[in-house]
């Protein structure tokens, strides 16, 4: 009974997601308020039964229904609770299930907070997320309905898959949609702009909010994805490059290029057809992502069930999508203007410089992602594209654009002076040098590539103090005003600085984990020692214990320095017997400086396995990088800016003074 | 008039790689060619299944088309294949050897008593060093080898019912020829 009902709220959901996205256009068309007003209440309604639909097939996973085929195939009776409920974006027909939710969850969320534009503008911004939802809902009910009953039902189910089986699992994928699909508010205030022949300063200001906020659940929900391969794969590696992987990092960095285009606009009526094509490409990107990994025509290590009739389902939903918007894109683009003008150094013309950058390394993984696929479509055979050309390439088109992050902040807008610039950074500059020659230097190795990465990492960060500094003395700092000068900073200001950190411990994170961590490989009989760096580690044999649905052997790892011991790490080797599947699960004390990593290879003769070490220094920072670059997003999202403009009827405000980002 | 052109160019752009993506849909990314087809099969020489002191040398096939059926008994997807090489077993053209890999006499012998033994022979590669000369990365993988003992076909991954009657059957006869 219960899937039934999900299974008819999906498709109420669908009947009301036509309506929002049909009538109300038809509606600000023809003039016809009563049409037009249908929007509000359609894509509530929507949202409604959607959630409906979500919590019966989460409840079907509570109850371990069985006869319900997707629980079937993606939970078990044995699966702890949390897993059970998790298993619902398990597989295929969930994920989906997932994505629409989280759709419907932003529609409703722009249906409350956005009010104060005009009712065209306001009434086709709500009706193209009904448009993006038609396609989604139809994809589900037509191709991958999650309530297909399996009659006559399982006696137990397939069980989850083990590797998703931790509190990842969790949290990692709805985040991670969260940013994803929340690139679609911006994308609909693209559309309906360009449908009003709205593309001005209020139409980046209302943009910027829901962008900033779709961006830093997407930052998280990488860096989460990030943080668990890290752990669960077992090989300590934390980013693979893997399709899917690529396929959430392009609206990454085209969100990221957005975010600081949109500024320009909002800030100088500037860039306006460039950050409108960006908001389109934002979203597209999300969609291409879903086609990739949904439609199987790429390998990757987060293997998903795959059928072509998906695949081509997905494939013409992108064209009417992406293609119409595009060509909405052409028809309307022409007629834009340019904006303001600005000198050749200037805030503008760097923001400009950030935006090709971060475009281009947007297209760089997105060449390397499709090129297998392009070589295979052209007979040219097989290949794969590995880690060596995403590195190699990806370095070298963010570098200038790091180093580029050190300077943009400190032109002024309009024009800028080259020499006054250089003189700002002079301290800056001397500090990324030491650093990129000393930290080598206290390391014991000296490369190239480090000495780069360190000089890049402080000069961030060297230069992101030098704008505060900057910021203080212009407003005049002695003593206790001091205080009140920082106090009267905006938010904004002090989010841009945070994010900005961010990237900086991010890149020495990368930097000093590359160039410096060890990796051994052991063979360890039973009370054996290893001796890396100033470590001592000793095998204290293997133990089996029993989890809840798996059975494991956990291995103990006592590690010393310097003859006192630090931790017990214990490694585990699980296997789950209703897939038959062994898993890695590794031991990591993490650290500031360093993290310890051990995981347990194979067992081998009379209690001996072998063993594998890792000593990763400052790994921790490229979580922790990235966990300052949302902060940064949350902070200027709290600005005060944002709140008096909720209040306040926004329409006919101009500028708001003295607020920079 | 040349403002819309520079306007459509995103459009170009976005169908040029949908006309890729579509044409991707057709192809299959996992479908590796091995690079041992066509090669001569390496030759190895290892301990029997459950017949201790007894060696199988894979010299002993010439002239004979035979498959070489890489399983184990830790291994999920070889269960699902199991019934198709039961059938095989069935058919009188079909040599079928298995090669049971990184796996524990014991465990393998079970799996060949409950479920039954297709395999006319089990040679054993405890240590995956046979697996290595053959380049197996995933368990099952199948080697068609002919009478010169020559790699005329390899299938990664389980071999379906479907696989067997409309590929693997027919090379067998045209190679008995």
């Amino acid at each position: 009974m219960i899937p039934e009902i999900g299974q008819f709220s999906l498709i109420l959901a669908f009947c009301f997601a036509i309506i929002q996205g049909i009538l109300p256009l038809i509606g600000v068309w023809k003039n016809q308020p009563k049409l037009a007003n249908t929007v509000v209440p359609a894509a509530r309604a929507q949202f409604v039964f959607i959630i409906i639909a979500f919590l019966c097939l989460d409840y079907s996973f509570y109850v371990n229904d069985f006869s319900v085929l997707y629980v079937a195939s993606n939970s078990n009776s044995q699966l702890p609770l949390i897993y059970r409920l998790a298993a619902l974006w398990g597989g295929h027909e969930g994920s989906m299930l997932l994505w629409v939710t989280i759709l419907s969850v932003w529609t409703m969320a722009v249906t409350m907070f956005v009010k104060n534009l005009p009712e065209s503008f306001r009434i086709r911004l709500i009706a193209v997320m009904g448009l993006v939802s038609i396609g989604f809902l139809a994809f589900i009910l037509f191709t991958s309905n999650p309530f297909e009953r399996l009659i006559p039902a399982a006696m137990d189910g397939r069980d989850l898959n083990p590797l998703l089986q931790d509190p990842g699992m969790v949290f990692h994928p709805p985040v991670l949609y969260m940013g994803y699909v929340g690139f679609s508010v911006a994308f609909a205030f693209a559309i309906a702009a360009l449908l009003d022949g709205r593309l001005d300063i209020t139409w980046a200001r209302w943009t910027r909010p829901w962008t900033t906020v779709a961006w830093v659940f997407l930052t998280l929900g990488i860096a989460f994805g990030s943080r668990w391969a890290y752990y669960e794969l077992g090989w300590g590696g934390w980013w693979f490059w893997d399709a899917v992987e690529n396929a959430s990092f392009m609206p990454w960095l085209v969100g990221t290029a957005l975010i600081h285009s949109l500024a320009v606009t909002e800030k100088r009526d500037a860039f306006k057809v460039w950050t409108v094509l960006l908001s389109i490409c934002a979203f597209s990107l999300s969609l291409l992502g879903t086609f990739l990994v949904r439609s199987g025509v790429l390998t990757s290590v987060h293997a998903f069930a795959t059928d072509p009739s998906r695949g081509l389902f997905i494939l013409l939903y992108l064209v009417v999508v992406i293609g119409g918007a595009l060509l909405l894109f052409a028809l309307r683009a022409p007629n834009v203007g340019l904006g303001e003008r600005f000198g050749v150094v200037s805030r503008e013309s760097m923001l400009l410089a950030n935006n090709v950058v971060l475009a281009a390394a947007a297209g760089s993984v997105m060449l390397g992602t499709l090129y297998p696929l392009l070589m295979d479509a052209l007979g040219a055979g097989k290949i794969s594209v590995g880690p060596p050309y995403f590195d190699a390439v990806f370095v070298a088109i963010m570098v200038p654009g790091i180093f580029l992050l050190g300077l943009g902040p400190l032109a002024k807008w309009k024009k800028a002076n080259l020499p006054e610039i250089g003189v700002r950074i002079r301290v800056a500059a001397v500090i990324s040098l030491l650093s990129a020659v000393l930290v080598p230097f206290i390391m014991g190795k000296l490369t190239a590539m480090v000495a780069m990465g360190v000089f890049m990492g402080v000069w961030v960060i060297s230069t992101t103090f030098v704008l505060l500094i900057n910021r203080v003395k212009t407003r005049g700092m002695t003593g206790a005003k001091l205080i009140d000068t920082l106090k009267s900073i905006p938010l904004a200001f002090y989010g841009m600085l945070v994010a900005h950190l961010g990237i900086g411990i991010f890149v020495l994170g990368v930097t000093l984990v590359k160039g410096y961590e060890s990796e051994q490989d052991l063979r360890m009989d039973v009370s054996d020692t290893a001796t890396i760096q100033n470590l001592v580690f000793r095998f204290e044999g293997v133990k089996d214990i029993t989890g809840p649905n798996y059975m494991s052997s956990q291995g103990s790892i006592a590690v010393s320095q310097n003859g006192k011991e630090i931790v017990t790490l214990k490694p585990e080797k699980r296997f789950y017997p209703v897939q038959g599947s062994v898993m890695t699960e590794a031991d990591i004390k993490p650290g500031i400086v360093r993290d310890l990593y051990v995981s347990l290879g194979e067992p081998l003769e009379n209690g001996a396995w072998s063993v594998r070490i890792y000593i990763k220094p400052f790994v921790q920072w490229i979580w922790a990088g990235c966990m300052l670059m949302a902060l940064g997003g949350v902070l200027a999202l709290s600005d005060r800016r944002y709140r008096v403009a909720n209040k306040k009827a926004a329409m006919d405000a101009g500028y708001v003074p003295g607020v920079e980002a | 008039m040349s403002k819309l052109v520079k306007s459509l160019l995103p459009l170009a752009l976005f169908f040029i790689v949908v006309g890729f993506l579509f044409k991707g849909l057709y192809l299959d990314p996992h479908e590796v060619p091995s690079p041992l087809v066509g090669k001569p099969a390496p030759l190895f020489n290892a301990p029997v299944l459950a017949e201790t002191g007894k060696k199988f040398s894979s010299e002993e096939m010439k002239g004979k088309v035979w498959l070489l059926n890489v399983w184990a008994s830790w291994c999920g997807a070889c269960r699902e294949e199991h019934p198709v090489l039961m059938d095989m077993s069935k058919i009188s053209e079909i040599q079928l050897y298995g090669l049971d890999y990184k796996d524990t006499d014991a465990e393998a012998q079970d799996v060949l008593k409950t479920a039954g033994n297709p395999y006319k022979l089990v040679a054993t590669d405890m240590d995956g060093r046979i697996g290595i000369d053959y380049g197996v990365y995933g368990v099952p993988e199948t080697y068609l080898i002919d009478k010169s003992g020559v790699i005329r076909y390899k299938q990664i991954g389980p071999i379906t019912k479907e696989l067997l009657y409309t590929k693997i059957l027919p090379m067998v006869k045209e190679l008995q020829r």
